[in-house]
């Protein structure tokens, strides 16, 4: 049964949540007996489609935030530059921020449509070897607002990881909305059979950031996601005119540096603020190419090295994938 | 003037560390659950998910089913008592909490939306969505402001403008609604939130503050004209 039958009420829970058939809004739907009954709640026969679509995929990385506005979306971006600047690397991003879809216009591809072949979707490419797919390509307007409930959204991101025809890629990268709810815990209970190698964590220095993501990686260690890093964004500001460093977003906690030694986690790197960031985001263009000699694209370039390496050495380890 | 600040952002609360009222508990009164106050005069009262966590860094890692659910009990079982204004902080979005809090609201009058925005396309791009969210709910815009918008050095005083500049206006201009103002990124107001001090008693003079003050006099004088 899909996870929002088409004559489901308002308010349906999702046929495969604990609740199915038993909430208030459930009185009255024909499926409420079947729901109530526990048997649309067997395992999501999905989960082992998408094990097998993914068996052309070596390494699946969710990027994480636990706060909005942090540049999660602009790390991702820049990441997938990044690994298929190398044009042997087979690359592509999804992007499962169903509300707030910002990767299309990050990677240039406002304005493109997804198409349907036989094998399934076919994502939208910026270059040969690097794929993009979001439900932006899928809406009409830049005012369409996508205005729906948790378990709408977690099929969308069902249809996303099984229907999507991706191809052999060396690397999946996931991007997510803030948070820790439904698109996360739908992200990990699909790829379960398929498996995650890890998560980057991003933050700003802020303690208002750090608070979110201690909380995002509670709820890493709680579905046994392992976590590749922290990246610490908007990290100090070096004024063009007289070179002086302000530190825009104080670390008034120490910053993600303090965070990782307390909670043992890698800190991969700290990324400065820098105008020219934003302004190729604007523009769909890649930050890394056009201001190569910048210190951000250097700190960027180290942390993606770091995330290559990680991968490499999960291969060598004989870590599941 | 009593204010109620109502924060639905479950997943990351940072109202309770941004008031300074840090760790603290919720009460049950006969007319429901006690807000928090962060003074003893009872002008400025609170509730979010942040106070109701045995641990400030615990996930609250919900579906939106239990997401809508504790928002109806914010609206209906907090004893507010008297307010001049409820103020609702969202995360971002258009999904499970902005349909509730709307929802919810939606017997009581709701005088409109403050639209935040960065001045980058990326952020106004988004915005336009929710714009649409707020016609498509029956929610009237109150405005637009555009935050973080620009940096003066404090050693040299050139303005950058990091996150771009005038997306905001733009928008407001594209969609028809009002412009309520530009906030600059200000080192000053980022650690006062942070360690959740009254960056307008700190700061009266400052730009910042000037730019905040406008735009809280913008949104009266809109609630008044409607």
């Amino acid at each position: 049964m899909a996870d929002v039958p088409s004559d489901a009420p308002e308010h349906c829970p999702g046929t495969s949540s604990v609740e199915a058939g038993k909430t208030s809004a459930c009185q009255g739907c024909p499926n409420q007996r079947i729901c109530a009954s526990g048997a649309a709640r067997t395992p999501d026969p999905a989960i082992e489609e998408i094990k097998q679509k993914m068996a052309s995929v070596k390494h699946k990385i969710l990027v994480l935030s636990g706060k909005g506005g942090v540049g999660k979306s602009t790390f991702s971006a820049q990441l997938v530059y990044g690994l298929a600047s190398d044009t042997s690397t087979e690359v592509a991003l999804l992007d499962v921020d169903i509300c707030g879809p910002s990767i299309p216009k990050m990677m240039g591809l406002e304005g493109e449509q997804v198409h349907q072949s036989g094998s399934g979707w076919s994502p939208v490419y910026v270059e040969d070897n690097l794929a993009v797919m979001s439900i932006g390509f899928l809406l009409s307007s830049p005012d369409d607002a996508v205005i729906w409930r948790g378990p709408k959204k977690n099929g969308m991101i069902k249809q996303f990881l099984r229907d999507v025809d991706w191809g052999e890629l060396d690397y999946l990268i996931v991007d997510t909305p803030p948070g820790t709810s439904d698109e996360h815990l739908s992200v990990v209970q699909y790829l379960s059979g398929a498996g995650v190698d890890g998560a980057i964590i991003i933050t700003t220095p802020q303690e208002l950031s750090l608070q979110d993501v201690r909380k995002e990686i509670g709820f890493c260690r709680k579905v046994k996601l392992p976590i590749i890093g922290v990246v610490e964004n908007m990290s100090g500001f070096v004024c063009p005119k007289c070179k002086n460093t302000s530190q825009i977003f104080p670390p008034t906690t120490g910053g993600a540096e303090k965070m990782c030694s307390d909670m043992q986690l890698p800190l991969l790197g700290q990324v400065p603020l820098d105008p020219r960031i934003g302004k190729s985001c604007d523009e769909g263009r890649s930050f890394l190419s056009l201001e190569a000699e910048s210190p951000a694209a250097a700190a960027f370039s180290s942390i993606i090295q770091k995330i290559r390496q990680y991968c490499k050495d999960g291969v060598e380890d004989g870590s599941p994938d | 003037v009593a204010v109620g600040i109502l924060d639905v952002d479950l997943c990351g609360p940072s109202i309770p560390r941004m008031l300074c009222v840090g760790r603290q508990d919720v009460h049950q009164c006969d007319a429901g659950w006690v807000p928090v106050y962060t003074d003893a005069q009872k002008s400025l009262a609170l509730m979010s998910i942040g106070f109701l966590l045995e641990n400030p860094d615990d996930a609250v890692v919900w579906r939106g089913p239990k997401k809508t659910a504790l928002i109806g009990q914010f609206v209906s079982d907090v004893a507010w008592g008297e307010l001049d204004f409820l103020l609702v902080d969202t995360p971002p979005g258009t999904s499970d909490e902005h349909l509730a809090v709307v929802e919810n609201l939606r017997k009581h009058k709701v005088d409109g939306a403050i639209l935040v925005t960065t001045p980058q396309a990326v952020s106004t791009g988004d915005v336009r969505r929710e714009i649409t969210f707020c016609k498509k709910t029956g929610l009237r815009i109150l405005g637009i402001v555009e935050n973080m918008s620009g940096f003066v050095c404090p050693h040299c005083s050139e303005c950058s403008n990091i996150f771009s500049k005038g997306g905001g206006e733009e928008l407001a201009k594209l969609s028809g609604s009002p412009f309520l103002g530009c906030i600059p990124l200000d080192p000053q107001l980022s650690t006062s939130v942070e360690e959740g001090k009254d960056f307008i008693q700190a700061f009266p003079e400052s730009a910042t503050f000037s730019a905040i003050s406008h735009i809280a006099q913008a949104v009266l004088a809109n609630i008044a004209a409607a």
